[in-house]
């Protein structure tokens, strides 16, 4: 039985709280982003970026059986840590479990800076994004 | 080698006292404030000035009868004529309160628009934020004028020889900055503008970021238009100034209507006011243009000559020690250039830089610094820019460049 998003977010959290300052998280969060995984680079394009972030934000999401899969990348090192983690919480969740789930734990890990939607990186357009994917996939599974 | 705390005319610890913002921590370290070129702090002396009108004198200007008004109008033309004599115009009407350089610009670009032709061109230098490339595309839109664009080289200095060939009989106006808030270079404006001159062009100057540095000569520079803000040179934000000549000044058009601006009104005819008060229509930042002037009296007081000095030996030192990190790369290597560091570090975003920065309370601006021509001449995303002010001192420039090479660390 796969983990909820709930359950993912959940495992998310007590991974970072671990961490006893932000170096870690941020060190934390750097190696997750090396380990994202990728956009294939015919994705890379235009409609696949995310308007609102100082740096580039590409994301891709696909249908798997009942399951929305995001891959994404960026050119900057921290927002792909921080899309990882995203993507890690929603990725492979059938469309209406994603739009239905909560962005609480991104406060609950230290990271609460980034939610202000006046920040340049634009992790609320991020999860905007992902949340578009699944509304507009739920509808060809019906 | 000489560093910022030999030069004893000059003490940095003291006027630091005066900037209370300095104290306080951000993320748990002392803040190193190196964002000066998008904003500067408030010396104790302008906030006093600020809480003396609201405690004292807070009325409306030019209008009424009773005393109060009578005084907070004194105060405010008292501050329009420390401007005027602080940029040395000749008359005290030709300084006229704006909300910033960005309403200077714009009032001035509306204006011209009774003026050009289709097929007149405007020159432009590659250097510009994009507040000072906006507007004028959008007069050339309403007037079918031509935008060109005097280009820029490697080091980040315009290329003079290209703007000798661009000017031309139907050049009808120069727009450019006298200090690149994206790589601070210093431009050669008066060699611009006697030029443009020569060929009966007028030229507009944004000062916005020469302005905390140097102290321009309107009258010697023989310029037409010279914008400036006054947030960036200690002052409080929404408040800036336009100095135009008075003959280019009683030409142009009104900007806005409103109170203030009209001589007489009648639904038939209005006749304007004269100047200054045909462009400030309205009731304006009154205790922002006195707070404006009690900042050049604070920065004048410590002398200009003397910033600039001290300001020099900061930005050596800073670009001496950020030379040491491997991969560095510095944009805007002119020998003119004002305190001001845009740099990239090979392999790594801006963003990154800034953020993890950040984290060690070091503020400095991440992205393309609305200056996206210059970006995209280099092509790049954007860079990280620390720019210094006479207030920062030599251990914040060692705390900036401790947490820039902790970051690569990091992202490395």
């Amino acid at each position: 039985m796969s983990k909820t998003i709930q359950e993912i977010q959940e495992e998310i959290v007590d991974e970072f709280a671990m961490f006893e300052d932000w170096m870690q998280r941020y060190e934390y969060m750097i190696e997750l982003g090396k380990a994202l995984p990728l956009i294939e680079e015919k994705y890379k394009i235009e409609e696949n970026l995310i308007k609102g972030c100082q740096s580039k934000v590409w994301v891709h999401a696909e249908l798997k059986d009942d399951k929305l899969v995001f891959t994404a990348d960026s050119d900057a090192i921290i927002t792909k840590g921080i899309v990882a983690i995203l993507i890690r919480a929603f990725s492979n969740h059938h469309p209406s479990e994603i739009i239905e789930a909560d962005t609480k734990f991104i406060d609950d890990i230290g990271l609460k800076e980034h939610l202000s939607p006046t920040r340049a990186n634009g992790l609320v357009s991020m999860v905007k994004q992902l949340k578009m994917y699944a509304v507009a996939y739920q509808t060809q599974l019906k | 080698m000489s560093i910022a705390t030999n030069n004893i005319a000059f003490n940095v610890e003291k006027i630091r006292k005066d900037f209370p913002i300095l104290n306080r921590e951000v993320n748990g370290y002392p803040l190193v404030y190196l964002d000066n070129a998008a904003t500067s702090q408030t010396p104790k002396q302008v906030m006093d000035a600020i809480v003396d009108y609201y405690s004292n004198y807070n009325a409306n200007i030019h209008r009424g009868v009773h005393s109060l008004s009578q005084e907070a109008t004194d105060k405010y033309e008292v501050a329009r004529k420390k401007i005027q004599q602080h940029f040395n115009a000749k008359k005290a009407h030709e300084i006229i309160f704006t909300s910033g350089t960005t309403h200077g610009i714009n009032l001035v670009a509306n204006g011209f628009a009774s003026f050009l032709e289709a097929g007149d061109e405007i020159l432009v230098s590659a250097l510009e934020h994009h507040s000072n490339i906006v507007p004028w595309q959008m007069l050339c839109e309403k007037t079918g004028a031509i935008l060109k664009v005097i280009p820029m080289s490697e080091e980040g200095e315009l290329i003079y020889e290209t703007f000798e060939e661009l000017l031309s009989k139907k050049t009808k106006m120069v727009f450019l900055n006298h200090v690149s808030n994206a790589l601070g270079t210093i431009n050669p404006i008066k060699k611009i503008i006697d030029k443009a001159h020569e060929k009966g062009a007028a030229v507009l100057i944004d000062g916005a970021q020469a302005a905390p540095h140097i102290k321009a000569d309107v009258q010697a520079l023989d310029v037409d238009f010279y914008v400036v803000s006054a947030h960036k040179m200690c002052g409080p934000t929404g408040v800036g100034v336009l100095y135009g000549k008075e003959e280019w000044l009683d030409k142009l058009p009104p900007y806005q209507g409103g109170g203030e601006m009209i001589a007489t009104v009648s639904f038939e005819k209005t006749t304007y006011a004269g100047l200054p008060h045909k462009f400030e229509a309205g009731t304006p930042n009154i205790c922002g243009g006195i707070a404006f002037g009690a900042a050049l009296d604070y920065m004048n007081n410590i002398g200009f000559e003397a910033i600039a000095r001290y300001e020099e030996e900061l930005l050596d030192y800073a670009t001496l020690k950020l030379q040491e990190i491997e991969g560095m790369k510095i944009y805007g290597t002119s020998k003119e250039k004002t305190a001001v560091i845009s740099f990239n570090i090979e392999g790594l975003h801006p963003y990154d830089i800034g953020t993890l920065v950040d984290k060690m309370g070091v503020a400095v601006r991440t992205g393309h610094h609305c200056a996206q021509p210059i970006m995209d001449f280099y092509k790049i995303p954007g860079t990280v820019r620390a720019s210094f002010s006479f207030y920062n001192n030599k251990q914040e420039v060692e705390r900036f460049i401790e947490a820039v090479k902790k970051a690569k660390t990091m992202l490395s």
